[in-house]
């Protein structure tokens, strides 16, 4: 697996972690594996306009493991949907932007995500709208390797798969870490056999993620199993499950941001 | 008409009437809808039985500019997935309609996991969810159609059980049945004949809700001069308890309960029968309001 991190993507982890220690808290492992994945979407895939972020033909994307959301964040903020300086108050009393996104609050944010299992079936319904109304637009949504435990998600694998749904994409961010409790083994053969074109990525190279996000179907959903490090750029956080919601010590942002500089 | 028939004929109309209106069956009334899946094919489905999933769809299809509606037996939609009701539809602030049979005991015969008196009450729990209990075919068909588009998720409680006759019924608005001194008597839905027929002799005050959230509170407020009021609900009793209390706050009043006691039932048989047992009669209502009233 690719673990080259390009110098856009380590500057991003560092207001991540910046935004985290002024917060006191954070999911920043869980940020820093889908953040290859976020940026090539919003970079190189998606269709939006910030400037007008409820536009009918842009394509969606569903962040359903919302506890990732500074990922999004940062992304968001990058591409203009709102200023920077909003991060500085992450998680704080009257921030817009929570430990979980929430659509009401937050410029771009589609869906009000946190509890797992609920970004995919929202994403084959946006997917299934577009059939309907025939507005053109793809969605996009990223899960978690542990959050493919719940049942609405090979629920709505089979509703995608019925209902020919090749304008859905579900990004599996596999970084294994559910591997303790209970273990999702081989995914890719798994959507397959749901239906789905199914197609196995490293989750840290761009050019590999970009690719896979530009393929077509005539009539299949498309999962990518992403295969991620949860945590990747700092190394005690790499694969640290006691890392897994938590705030840096300053000792601890120094070492950080000195790895990631 | 029956409730579920007259859900068909509505939703029928609707269809054909707004072109945002999807349609998504739990594998439920397929048959009495057949006529609609050949009229409206890209927006009626037989989505399978997948609850939460379906709800999430629902909320998919929701926040792309559609009207769903979702139906299936009530502890289905209601237990089975009430965290998509309350993360993908009331906390996202997105409309849709969910429309149950089978209300508290009407599959009777079925037994307790097809039962599902505590809906009302658990979707009470719910911030923004609009729950609404018609007790008459007629009153079903106008509360949708007022509702039905309000950008709000909404339950609507479709029960076998039907009261003897329509009454005028607005959404969000209690109806005065009749106006008396001794007490106030509240009945919900498909009690309300059970209710006439307990309270006749007796100068008491009914008022008739078919909305159970958002709660007319200003209805019971100049309704109530005894500050004595009897609470028949035909599903697990007390829903309704703090909208009551909370419309007289401050002030001393005297409530007693007519509705479903909290229990599993164990017997099968036929709904009539568990209204005998439960005291669901218009016998044991009267009970409930001489207690009240003596």
């Amino acid at each position: 697996m690719s673990k080259i991190q390009t110098p856009a993507i380590k500057k991003l982890k560092c207001t991540i972690v910046e935004a985290v220690a002024k917060a006191g808290e954070g999911h920043i492992p869980s940020a820093f594996s889908i953040l290859d994945i976020v940026w090539t979407l919003y970079d190189k895939v998606l269709k939006f306009d910030p400037k007008n972020p409820k536009w009918d033909e842009r394509d969606r994307f569903f962040l359903s493991k919302g506890h990732a959301s500074l990922a999004l964040y940062m992304v968001l903020s990058e591409k203009k949907f709102f200023p920077r300086e909003r991060l500085e108050g992450f998680a704080k009393w009257d921030s817009l932007l929570g430990g979980h996104p929430d659509r009401n609050k937050v410029p771009g944010v589609e869906a009000s995500t946190g509890s797992l299992g609920h970004g995919l079936p929202m994403a084959v319904g946006s997917a299934l709208a577009s059939k309907i109304s025939g507005v053109k637009y793809r969605v996009f949504t990223i899960i978690g390797d542990g959050e493919a435990n719940e049942g609405t998600i090979w629920e709505s694998a089979m509703l995608a798969s019925h209902h020919k749904l090749n304008n859905l994409y579900c990004i599996v961010d596999y970084n294994h870490s559910g591997d303790r409790a209970l273990r999702v083994d081989d995914l890719v053969e798994k959507f397959k056999s749901f239906g789905w074109q199914s197609i196995s990525v490293d989750g840290h190279n761009q050019k590999e993620i970009e690719k896979a996000l530009k393929v077509k179907t005539t009539d299949k959903p498309i999962a990518i199993i992403a295969e991620t490090i949860k945590g990747l750029g700092a190394k005690m956080m790499e694969n640290n499950p006691a890392w897994h919601h938590k705030a840096p010590t300053p000792e601890e942002f120094t070492q950080i941001l000195k790895e990631l500089s | 008409m029956s409730m579920r028939k007259q859900f068909v004929t509505t939703t029928e109309a609707i269809l054909a009437e707004d072109k945002k209106v999807v349609l998504l069956l739990g594998d439920i009334g397929v048959f009495g809808f057949r006529k609609s899946f050949e009229s409206f094919p890209s927006r009626v489905y037989n989505i399978g039985i997948l609850e939460q999933a379906t709800i999430g769809t629902a909320a998919g299809l929701s926040m792309s500019g559609l009207i769903p509606i979702v139906h299936t037996i009530a502890p289905f939609i209601v237990e089975r997935a009430f965290e998509q009701l309350k993360d993908d539809f009331a906390f996202q602030k997105l409309g849709g309609n969910f429309v149950s049979v089978g209300a508290s005991y009407d599959y009777a015969a079925l037994g307790a996991t097809h039962h599902c008196p505590g809906d009302v009450g658990e979707l009470k729990n719910i911030p923004g969810m609009e729950i609404v209990v018609p007790g008459h075919s007629g009153e079903y068909d106008e509360l949708f159609r007022e509702a039905y588009a309000n950008g709000n998720p909404t339950y609507f409680r479709l029960s076998e059980r039907e009261n003897a006759e329509k009454y005028p019924v607005k959404f969000g608005k209690a109806h005065v049945i009749k106006k008396g001194k001794k007490a106030t008597v509240i009945a919900v839905g498909p009690i309300l004949s059970r209710v006439i027929e307990a309270c006749q002799k007796e100068d008491v005050t009914i008022l008739y809700y078919t909305t159970i959230t958002p709660f007319d509170s200003e209805t019971l407020k100049k309704n109530c001069p005894s500050g004595k009021i009897l609470l028949c609900e035909p599903y697990y009793s007390g829903a309704l308890a703090w909208d009551v209390m909370n419309t007289f706050s401050g002030k001393p009043i005297t409530l007693e309960f007519a509705g479903m006691p909290h229990e599993f039932l164990s017997h099968y048989g036929k709904d009539s029968e568990h209204d005998e047992y439960l005291g669901m009669t218009p016998k044991g209502i009267y009970k409930h309001l001489k207690k009240l009233i003596k």
